[in-house]
């Protein structure tokens, strides 16, 4: 199944990735090229076959449902790019910004 | 023992002799650093660490020291120098994957494999370079540019944990962590002509490593022989509240597979006394023609296609041959689904890893770049000045087989050939087999630079990975050299059965003996 530029750019805008228009063509490219290698799948009968999405386990128990504090040695403050009052401060969001106040 | 031939010393040997009062902490730490000096372990040259503190370890050294003199139990790891792949937490040297967005970051916690390691005496001298994100199987994938083999400095040495073989091949650590999704323990070990060993999944706690592919990640271990990864597993498997796939099942005392014998009942008092380090392991005996008696290795046909490189068949040959002299039946056996392994591993771990590098946003920790343009525009500068173009193109792959329209065809019909792969392991172990041989890697280390096509770089996998998704433990130990490079075979066992694997790994390490790296 070939990628094209529009899905390049569509699941990058889903991913949150900044990609250029020369970088979006190399990745049409590049990812046209590996999933060509995927198509084998399609060959495989897995009708009756149950998937697997984890192994060995017995799945992912549930806790108590009681909070827990985090085993930290140091503060937010000490690797978070920006934080004010114990909040991590974030830029506004598009639809309600002035571009001259945003940034925090 | 003396520090002076530090580079060649086991971990058991260096703890023995720590306890015993023959050898100061200190001087164990001056040795490692030394060693990573003379060899050009930094950036410039082998670009082997990415960070380390001699006046932290040294004051780590004094800690054990101080525990020596209490007369305290200090741990099967006293005093031993131990280095950690980027991607696992510890406190004091930062954590970063290798990555520009994660660049001077440091966790404010410790992953719990390292709590254990500093709990039995361990040091840790050294944070080691990767591909960023453990996503690449040559290290030059890292932010901070590629590791050189220390065995041929033009060539890779493996990934993602190159940086832990190599410092464990140029004999800077006897022991070092790194981390397993598709292979990228055992593949750098084999590059670099150490073992490396990856356990079952939930084998390790994954506390604090940070995700790539969570169904697939485990924490593994190189070490300078097959003792010093038996050891290193020893000391770090085992459950874990903090992490709810780990298993509860009990960890044998891998060392005395040294002896040949099958594992000793759980909890008995005499064994428990050799895990603490209060008693010794027994002197294993020489190699015989008993060694191997009883056990079947499976030799899988689809791990030797016509097309592998005769130097590495006929090493692979010469390891089987060794195993028959030694009392071992070889079985030829078929794992028909194999060959399907690279597609699914390359659509179910990006697909992973495009929801757990989500979290990576400029929002709660690492890089933040914000052009002033809102949130979104921040997300994506971040994501984009941050990540390096593999990861850029594993996550857009990931977002892509989960998309809409796509999921079914891809995502999903990966997870259903999944279980088809792990299905011709359960069957072959059913049927009698008790361990199973292959190469590790197609070829030996290739030359920095030499493959830039991403699915080429991506079939160095291809024994290796199977493992990962089947969720069975593999170990790979060196059995020799072509163009001088280092050559290893990897040994597969089943689910929690590591103690099989590493009484087959011993034997082949001292059934080759010198041949292992000539």
């Amino acid at each position: 199944m070939a990628v094209t530029r529009e899905d390049v750019l569509h699941i990058a805008e889903l991913a949150r990735l900044g990609v250029d228009a020369a970088r979006a063509e190399e990745l049409t490219k590049e990812l046209s090229a590996i999933l060509a290698h995927m198509d084998v799948l399609s060959q495989i009968d897995t009708t009756s076959v149950p998937t697997t999405a984890g192994i060995g386990s017995g799945g992912t128990p549930l806790r108590p449902d009681v909070g827990v504090s985090p085993l930290m040695k140091g503060t937010l403050e000490s690797f978070a790019p920006s934080m004010r009052d114990g909040f991590f401060i974030v830029p506004r969001l598009a639809t309600h910004e002035d571009p001259s106040e945003s940034g925090a | 023992m003396s520090v002076e031939n530090y580079t060649q010393l086991g971990a058991a040997a260096i703890a023995s002799s720590v306890r015993a009062g023959q050898v100061l902490p200190a001087d164990l730490i001056r040795a490692s650093f030394k060693r990573a000096a003379d060899i050009g372990a930094g950036p410039d040259e082998l670009n082997i660490v990415l960070y380390a503190d001699e006046k932290a370890s040294l004051e780590e050294a004094e800690e054990i020291q101080n525990r020596v003199n209490s007369a305290a139990d200090v741990g099967v790891l006293a005093g031993v120098p131990v280095a950690i792949k980027d991607n696992i937490a510890s406190l004091g040297l930062p954590t970063t994957c290798a990555s520009k967005i994660l660049k001077g970051y440091v966790s404010p916690f410790e992953a719990t494999a390292v709590t254990r390691l500093r709990a039995n005496g361990a040091m840790i001298v050294a944070k080691t370079n990767m591909d960023e994100f453990a996503m690449g199987s040559s290290t030059e994938n890292s932010a901070y540019g590629p590791t050189r083999n220390p065995v041929d400095v033009r060539c890779v040495a493996g990934g993602s944990s190159g940086g832990s073989a190599a410092a464990v091949a140029a004999g800077i650590t006897p022991i070092a962590l790194g981390s397993e999704t598709g292979g990228s323990v055992r593949q750098p070990a084999a590059f670099c002509g150490v073992v490396g060993v990856k356990p079952t999944y939930g084998r390790v706690s994954r506390y604090g490593l940070v995700a790539f592919a969570s169904s697939l990640d485990q924490i593994g271990v190189v070490g300078r022989s097959v003792d010093d990864a038996a050891l290193g597993l020893e000391v770090i498997a085992g459950f874990d509240k903090m992490d709810s796939t780990s298993s509860e099942v009990d960890v044998p005392i891998y060392r005395l597979a040294a002896l040949g014998k099958p594992a000793p009942e759980a909890h008995d008092p005499d064994t428990e006394a050799i895990r603490i380090g209060r008693s010794p392991v027994p002197l294993p005996p020489p190699p015989s023609p008993h060694t191997l008696e009883g056990v079947v290795i499976g030799k899988p046909r689809e791990y030797f296609p016509d097309s592998l490189d005769t130097g590495i068949r006929d090493l692979c040959e010469r390891a089987l041959e060794r195993f028959r002299s030694m009392g071992a039946t070889i079985r030829d056996i078929s794992l028909p689904r194999s060959p399907l392994a690279i597609p699914v591993y390359y659509i179910l771990a990006p697909a992973e890893a495009s929801s757990n590098l989500a979290r990576f946003d400029g929002v709660r920790y690492g890089l933040r770049v914000d052009p002033g343009k809102g949130l979104k525009a921040m997300y994506e500068a971040t994501r984009s000045a941050g990540f390096g173009r593999e990861v850029t193109r594993r996550i857009l792959l990931g977002t892509y087989v989960l998309s809409a329209g796509y999921y079914d065809a891809y995502y999903k019909k990966a997870q259903a050939v999944r279980t088809l792969i792990a299905d011709d392991f359960r069957s072959v172990f059913a049927a009698g087999v008790n361990a199973i041989f292959t190469p590790t890697t197609p070829t030996p280390a290739f030359p920095i630079g030499a493959i830039s096509d991403p699915y080429e770089m991506y079939l160095n996998d291809i024994f290796t990975v199977t493992a990962n998704l089947a969720g069975v433990p593999a170990i790979s130990v060196p059995i020799g050299r072509m163009r001088r490079l280092p050559v290893g075979g990897q040994i597969i066992t089943a689910h929690f059965d590591e103690y099989t694997m590493f009484r087959v790994a011993y034997a082949l390490e001292a059934g080759l003996g010198r041949e292992a790296h000539q």
